[in-house]
């Protein structure tokens, strides 16, 4: 049964369509997984009897005859999408026990495709951080090594899609928060252009930023997925009314003559030579397929974690000024008045990350230092996203390191939130621009932990990455690695 | 020493959609608590909003009317500040690119003591926005209740010039203002349901002076009434305050009608800082010109358009045309007078007379009124036609007003009111007046005029007022002409 276990979607969905293999089956099977591996700390809710359900509806609907690729495949769902069915938290203490009454659109468009779902997964508070050490509900284990952090905020995703508890997980990424965890656990995480997944049901954390994408084994399987997960939504004013595609269809394209841009500011300084060197292999790699390497800049990409550290914690300021115990939500048990209530609840409800967020937040935009802060960030950001827009006039795909370095331990970085925030050196650029990336794995580095290649496409050219990314993996096994263990 | 007392107004309209601004829910006033508050009204984690397109058209309307610039490119903001009634912890609300910029609005100012005159206010800007839950504080026995149906009922905020000058000119404005976007159908005016309130800016200063002073801020005054008592109030305590030496400072005050004063809300010192900042849930609301030119091309005649007319094609004065259109029940309820009679300048003085005057102490509007258009209109015609005398005719009025009879020509028939125009009768009745009243007769005589008047009299009298008053004037002139 363990091969069984290990499959990703497209095999699953082959397995599913052949018979050999029903819904229950597997959900079972990775119910069992996860139980066995609860030591990862990945999931927050599992509900066993609401999974087999699904599982035998799924089921059921293959038996009258319908056929979808999804139909009975497993996935679980990051804490930071709400569902009617497992609690939804955001790995907040402000949040325990928060049932939804309605689901994401993204948890309800893969619902309708027939996926089952295994249950919520951890992360950073409010998805606001790089290691998943600042959920409320406690750290995440890399499967790759127990020392290390899975990454963040994704952990609990990167977590069980590397231990293949799941064959695919749902994601959010902001500044990061799939790429880092995708490149930390070996794994493909993928985040899309930003408006092509609808964020209606993500909690927000910082909206003109928040992207679901997921972690997967591999580009194929994120390509399947991606047909039913997205797409307009009218509940999301800022979705991308643009008309559905089929994200699989450049998957066997050649990289003969590809223009791969190799951005000269992000193998600067900082780089470890372990990433380094993996990195650089895959660059090679990419040579030997037929692509071409072109020297690129993106001179203003070194002001990213700048900029993002004021557009993020200023809408994520806003953003978390909803929980205030007056509706829903974690209430403090005794208070003088109201606003005496609104404070406790959110001093006892908020972790030290979200609470610091929220004072950037409000100091960058209140009066006196909105137009120093606020404006002047908003003015570098439109300078990243036109670097970016230059840059693909030069070349088809970007790559580099997703990372300076392979995971690190818990406690390393906790007690410096600056050397927490550098670890999104590389990712921020892409999520200020709105631009689809991915990280792949291409090796391993110091401690024999996994080392991510970051690949970027221009707008709405996720399809040619994710065949770029194919054609990698097609060539490479880097992505069908395990950890040991599982 | 004179003052000048100089007042801006920033008015609310609730806007006329069947749902909210923002979600789906119903707008309906009165329904039990929280029953019309989707998961967005209520913040629930993962909402979003999504702009009704109904609310915008209203704006639209609105700065159409107003001859405002509609700016093709607006912006959403965030006003962020804590109350347990605003669910989301901030109001969407438009901050530095407001829907509506500029325009001006006209109104009728009927001053204390002096003319009416024609006032013409500079608007600053209107903007769409969403209105807060409401805070019950009582029956909930120490605590407090939230209904959050309210939240999310999209707002107009218009916002004037400091161009006002008096409690009466306030009033004027605000009233012009509230009957043009009744007239438009975009506001149902419902002040007592708080669907049209105003904020007043007041402030004095010298008279001459270039310099504004410091302004109050007077908020949520639901009545033109209380409008006009809290500025006549912050005026005279802001003159005393400074004449004793004193400075008036700037804050926010709420007005106790009860008590009929302004009280300090807040100080500038504790103004919250709302850290506005651009909705990134909302793109930048882009109105092509398209639209709006099909909204204008379904714009109704407005006020100012249909008192041009008036004026032109009805030749009426321009304060009656002001007056006739302050409106749209009104105006519409003389043009269906005017429609039906040859005189419109009679027609208009018994709406601004006679109706108004009833409609006034009734306390009723126009649409309304127990004496509808065409009753009226067949009242004045009988006038217009010597059947009746202008005296006659009002007691007629009345009667139609307490429902006595059908039609004007009933209530005369009746009542036996036909005006007596046969001379030879006029002149039998003069005979008998001049016999019976030799003292006038000689004081006319002696050139003392005032004698004359008391002999009409004499004969209204005994016709009991059914005599035609021109003729028993010609006719008692010729005889005491001739002798």
């Amino acid at each position: 049964m363990s091969e069984l276990a290990h499959a990703g979607v497209a095999e699953l969905g082959r397995l599913l369509r052949q018979r050999r293999v029903s819904a229950v089956e597997l959900a079972r099977l990775q119910l069992a997984r996860i139980e066995r591996h609860r030591d990862l700390n990945a999931f927050l809710d599992v509900r066993p009897e609401v999974t087999l359900a699904q599982a035998r509806a799924a089921d059921e609907r293959r038996a009258r005859g319908e056929d979808g690729a999804l139909l009975g495949v497993p996935i679980a769902h990051k804490d930071i999408f709400v569902t009617r069915d497992w609690a939804s938290t955001a790995s907040s203490r402000i949040l325990q026990g928060y049932m939804s009454p309605f689901d994401a659109t993204v948890v309800e468009n893969l619902a309708r495709a027939g996926m089952v779902c295994l249950g919520k997964l951890n992360c950073d508070e409010f998805a606001m951080g790089s290691s998943n050490e600042n959920s409320a509900y406690g750290n995440v284990l890399n499967p790759w090594d127990k020392a290390a952090v899975p990454g963040g905020s994704s952990g609990g995703s990167s977590a069980v899609v590397a231990a293949r508890l799941a064959p695919v997980a749902t994601a959010t990424d902001t500044g990061g928060s799939i790429r880092e965890p995708a490149a930390f656990t070996g794994i493909t995480g993928t985040k899309p252009t930003y408006g092509r997944p609808s964020r209606w049901g993500m909690i927000a954390f910082a909206s003109s930023l928040d992207t679901a994408g997921l972690m997967t084994q591999s580009a194929e399987d994120c390509a399947l997925v991606f047909n039913e997960m997205l797409g307009f939504d009218p509940k999301d004013s800022t979705s991308l009314d643009a008309p559905r595609e089929d994200f699989t269809r450049h998957l066997d394209d050649p990289v003969n003559g590809l223009r791969i841009g190799v951005p000269k500011e992000f193998f600067g300084e900082g780089l470890k030579p372990d990433v380094e060197r993996a990195v650089r292999s895959a660059l090679a790699e990419y040579e030997k397929l037929g692509a071409r390497l072109v020297d690129i800049s993106l001179p203003n990409a070194e002001l990213g974690i700048p900029v993002y550290y004021v557009v993020a914690p200023a809408e994520a300021s806003s953003n978390l000024a909803r929980f205030d115990g007056v509706r829903y939500g974690h209430r403090a048990a005794s208070y003088d008045d109201l606003i005496d209530m609104m404070k406790k609840s959110r001093s006892e409800g908020f972790g030290p990350e979200p609470k610091r967020r929220i004072l950037i937040g409000t100091y960058v935009l209140s009066h006196g230092y909105y137009d120093a802060y606020f404006i002047k960030a908003m003015q570098v950001r439109r300078l990243i996203a036109e670097d970016f827009r230059r840059a693909f006039g030069q070349c088809d795909v970007i790559a580099s390191p997703v990372t300076t370095s392979v995971a690190f331990g818990f406690g390393e970085k906790t007690t410096d939130p600056v050397a927490m925030y550098l670890a999104d050196l590389y990712t921020v650029p892409g999520s200020l621009a709105g631009v689809p990336s991915m990280s792949i794995p291409c090796g391993f580095g110091e401690r024999g932990r996994p080392v991510g290649l970051q690949l970027m496409a221009d707008h709405m050219q996720e399809a040619r990455m994710l065949g770029v990314a194919h054609r990698y993996q097609r060539a490479t096994d880097w992505h069908c690695r395990l950890p040991e263990g599982f | 020493m004179a003052w000048e007392v100089v007042i801006g107004l920033e008015t609310h309209a609730q806007l006329s959609t069947a749902s909210k601004i923002f979600s789906g829910s119903p707008t309906a006033f009165g329904a039990m608590p929280n029953t019309q508050a989707s998961v967005l009204d209520l913040a629930l984690p993962g909402t979003l909003p999504v702009l009704n397109r109904g609310a915008v058209q209203r704006a639209i309307q609105f700065g159409l009317a107003i001859g405002a610039t509609i700016a093709p490119q607006s912006v959403f903001a965030r006003k962020n500040y804590f109350y347990p009634d605003l669910p989301k912890g901030y109001q969407i609300s438009q901050y530095e690119i407001p829907v509506v910029q500029g325009g001006t609005l006209s109104c009728v100012v009927t001053p204390k003591s002096g003319e009416p005159y024609v006032k013409t206010v500079r608007l600053t800007r209107a903007h769409l926005e969403e209105d807060a839950g409401k805070s019950l504080h009582e029956d909930y026995h120490g605590m407090t209740g939230i209904d959050l149906n309210r939240a999310g009922t999209p707002l107009l905020e218009i916002v004037s010039e400091p161009d006002l000058r008096s409690s009466a000119e306030a009033v004027a404005y605000a009233k012009a203002l509230h009957s043009l976007v009744v007239w438009l159908g975009i506001c149902d005016g419902n002040m007592q349901e708080g669907s049209f309130r105003c904020d007043a800016n007041v402030s004095v200063r010298r008279a001459g002076s270039p310099k504004l002073g410091t302004r109050a801020e007077i908020k949520n005054l639901n009545s033109f009434r209380f409008l006009q008592q809290a500025i006549d109030f912050e005026v005279k305590r802001q003159v005393e305050l400074v004449e004793d030496g004193g400075t008036v400072v700037q804050e926010t005050r709420l007005y106790d009608p009860g008590r009929n004063e302004t009280r300090s809300m807040r100080s500038k010192e504790d103004a919250m800082d709302y850290r506005y900042f651009p909705d990134p849930d909302l793109l930048p609301l882009a109105i092509d010109r398209e639209w709006i030119e099909a909204i204008a091309r379904e714009m109704p005649e407005l006020p100012g358009a249909m008192r041009s007319r008036l004026v032109r094609e009805h030749g009426l004065p321009e304060y009656d045309a002001s007056v006739l259109t302050a409106s749209k029940s009104l105006a519409a309820y003389y043009e269906a007078v005017a429609s039906a009679v040859a005189d419109r300048k009679v027609a208009a003085n018994w709406i601004m007379g006679e109706v108004a005057a009833a409609l006034n102490s009734a306390q009723i509007d126009v649409a309304a009124s127990p004496v509808s258009a065409a009753q009226l209109a067949g009242l004045i015609g009988r006038v217009l036609d010597g059947t009746v005398n202008n005296k006659t005719a009002k007691d007629v009025f009345a009667a139609l007003w307490n429902g006595e009879g059908e039609s004007a020509d009933a209530i005369i028939e009746a009542r036996g009111l036909k005006q007596i125009s046969d001379a030879g009768a006029i002149e039998r009745l003069i005979d008998e007046v001049l016999a019976a009243n030799p003292g006038p007769v000689a004081e006319l005589r002696a050139g003392r005029d005032k004698a004359f008047n008391s002999l009409v009299g004499q004969c209204m009298k005994a016709t009991r007022g059914k005599a035609n008053p021109q003729q028993v004037n010609e006719i008692l002139r010729r005889r005491l002409a001739g002798g």
